[in-house]
């Protein structure tokens, strides 16, 4: 049990320490996430190639999970500026898995609805609706749809590309679905209900 | 002969068509059989995992389970599961690999597999990337043996991408950040490589469509570097990172009022035409950035094909929004 030490009190803080935060999104990560054995080096922020994006580096947002600072954690833009390259992963010195934490940040703030910017989870929900409806990604559907909705004013930039991935056949106008879309419907509505569950 | 179940993954039929046209022309000569996963799903790229974690492994862990199933039915059933894709590789692996780190992970993708009839054992498969088997089980030998048309001289750099060397699951790389198996097999082909620091560096992946002025940085960086050390062309594995380079590079040029012209193909349509193939056999003329003038430095002729619109340079005719550049960019947006 985690209680108030001598140097919390020296340190002034009032609460005890509390580390159901960094607990629970450990637990949600996949694999085994070793976030608790983040040792604040900073190897991650300073291989990160979008770091200057970032609200916060994830050294400081790891800091930030153990501190109990929810809100701000999920309320940060980093896990949403995260592209996944890895760099941060191999380079740990703890092989903490950053960017799956990362995910677990972006499923915990969109259930919660703790975002600022809702271009990154609007854009991952319509990739995921098209994938739940058709079992393949349709990309000029979620292009149409997310450019509409977050970006119009790229539109016009954009339509050189968008006639050129047309016209080279690089973009189906109808998607393509799979064949046995029931039983891929039925695979993803129960393991929504053990997403609950556990 | 060589025989492997594939996962081609969805952009293989559509903005990544020159990658599988190109596939196609080499296996022949390179005594490879693919045998296609039957009614495969989309792995969910890197979009479901950020919302809900047991159906996007659930998503994944179905082709995994319909190619075992497959791999089980036939006598000499291989089980070998080839990506062409870094990010479709990568997250085979990836729920391969943490449904055996955490096994309760396994037990819940497994329960919800069980209502469409399926069930998956981690481990049963091996997850592999295309230039893997063609580095590591073909062999560069052969490869050399088949090249009839010597890429002498075609300035190209590597790029590999982040997605394939890391987080590297199974120890399958020579390096994680450094690399060398693409240099080796364009070297293999005749092409003169360039030595390429930023070959593992992140083409931006899905910020070109949530945050652009991130992904443009991170192509200019990839473009700009290539282009200084004297580059015509890029080399890749990987359908994203084509995709970010080749279609976003136009409006990346806007961005920044740069005019960079940098081709971007994937390393199965070098190997195809080092094969003799002609270029529309292999989708040389797909890419939104030509790659005409770099392939005639090796007297490689690319018939004439339709070239998208050039962009309205002045302001004339109807208002028109204003044009997305790095200092109005924010302001345009809202």
């Amino acid at each position: 049990m985690p209680h108030m030490t001598d140097e919390r009190v020296r340190a002034g803080l009032s609460r005890e320490e509390d580390l159901s935060l960094l607990q629970e999104v450990s637990m949600k990560t996949a694999g085994v996430s070793h976030l608790e054995m983040c040792i604040q080096c900073g190897t991650c922020g300073g291989s990160c190639p979008v770091a200057m994006d970032m609200d916060h580096t994830p050294r400081m947002l790891f800091a930030m999970l153990r501190a109990g600072m929810r809100d701000e954690v999920l309320r940060s833009n980093t896990p949403w500026i995260c592209v996944s390259c890895y760099h941060c992963v191999v380079r740990c010195p703890q092989e903490v898995h950053i960017a799956d934490v990362m995910y677990t940040l972006k499923s915990m703030a969109i259930h919660e609805k703790l975002y600022t910017d809702s271009t990154a989870p609007h854009f991952s929900q319509t990739f995921v609706d098209m994938i739940e409806t058709f079992g393949r990604s349709y990309e000029l559907g979620l292009a149409s749809r997310h450019y509409l909705r977050h970006f119009p004013l790229r539109l016009p930039g954009m339509m050189p590309m968008g006639f050129g991935m047309i016209t080279k056949g690089r973009m189906a106008i109808t998607p393509k679905k799979i064949k046995h879309m029931d039983q891929l419907k039925a695979i993803l509505k129960r393991a929504k209900q053990l997403e609950l569950t556990s | 002969m060589n025989k492997y179940l594939l996962y081609p993954g969805c952009s293989m039929e559509s903005s990544g068509k020159a990658y599988g046209e190109s596939i196609n022309a080499i296996l022949e000569p390179l005594d490879i059989q693919f045998e296609e996963i039957d009614d495969w799903n989309c792995c969910g790229a890197t979009e479901y995992l950020g919302i809900n974690l047991i159906p996007a492994y659930s998503l994944i862990a179905r082709n995994l389970a319909l190619a075992s199933r497959q791999s089980a039915a036939q006598m000499d059933g291989t089980r070998t599961v080839v990506a062409p894709c870094s990010a479709c590789y990568l997250n085979l692996a990836k729920a391969d690999y943490y449904m055996q780190e955490r096994p309760s992970l396994g037990v819940k993708v497994n329960e919800a597999l069980a209502v469409g009839d399926l069930q998956y054992r981690a481990g049963t498969l091996d997850v592999r990337h295309l230039i893997d088997i063609l580095v590591y089980d073909v062999g560069l030998e052969t490869i050399r043996s088949k090249v009839v048309r010597p890429l002498h001289g075609l300035k190209v750099v590597p790029y590999m991408g982040c997605m394939l060397p890391r987080p590297d699951y199974q120890h399958r790389w020579s390096d994680h950040e450094h690399p060398t198996e693409l240099d080796d097999l364009l070297r293999a082909l005749g092409a003169d490589v360039i030595d390429y620091p930023l070959t593992t560096s992140c083409c931006g992946g899905h910020m070109t469509q949530i945050g652009p002025e991130t992904a443009f940085e991170l192509i200019r960086r990839l473009v700009a570097d290539a282009d200084e050390r004297g580059a015509l062309l890029m080399a890749t594995v990987c359908p994203m990172c084509q995709m970010n380079v080749d279609a976003y590079q136009n409006e990346m040029n806007q961005y920044f009022g740069t005019d960079y012209h940098m081709p971007i193909l994937f390393f199965t349509q070098l190997m195809g035409l080092a094969f003799g193939r002609k270029p529309e056999e292999v989708g040389i003329g797909l890419e939104l950035v030509s790659s005409r003038n770099a392939l005639a430095s090796i007297g490689v002729e690319v018939p004439v094909t339709q070239e998208p619109m050039a962009p309205r340079q002045k302001d004339e005719g109807l208002p028109m929004p204003r044009r997305w550049t790095k200092h109005e960019g924010k302001e345009a947006v809202k």
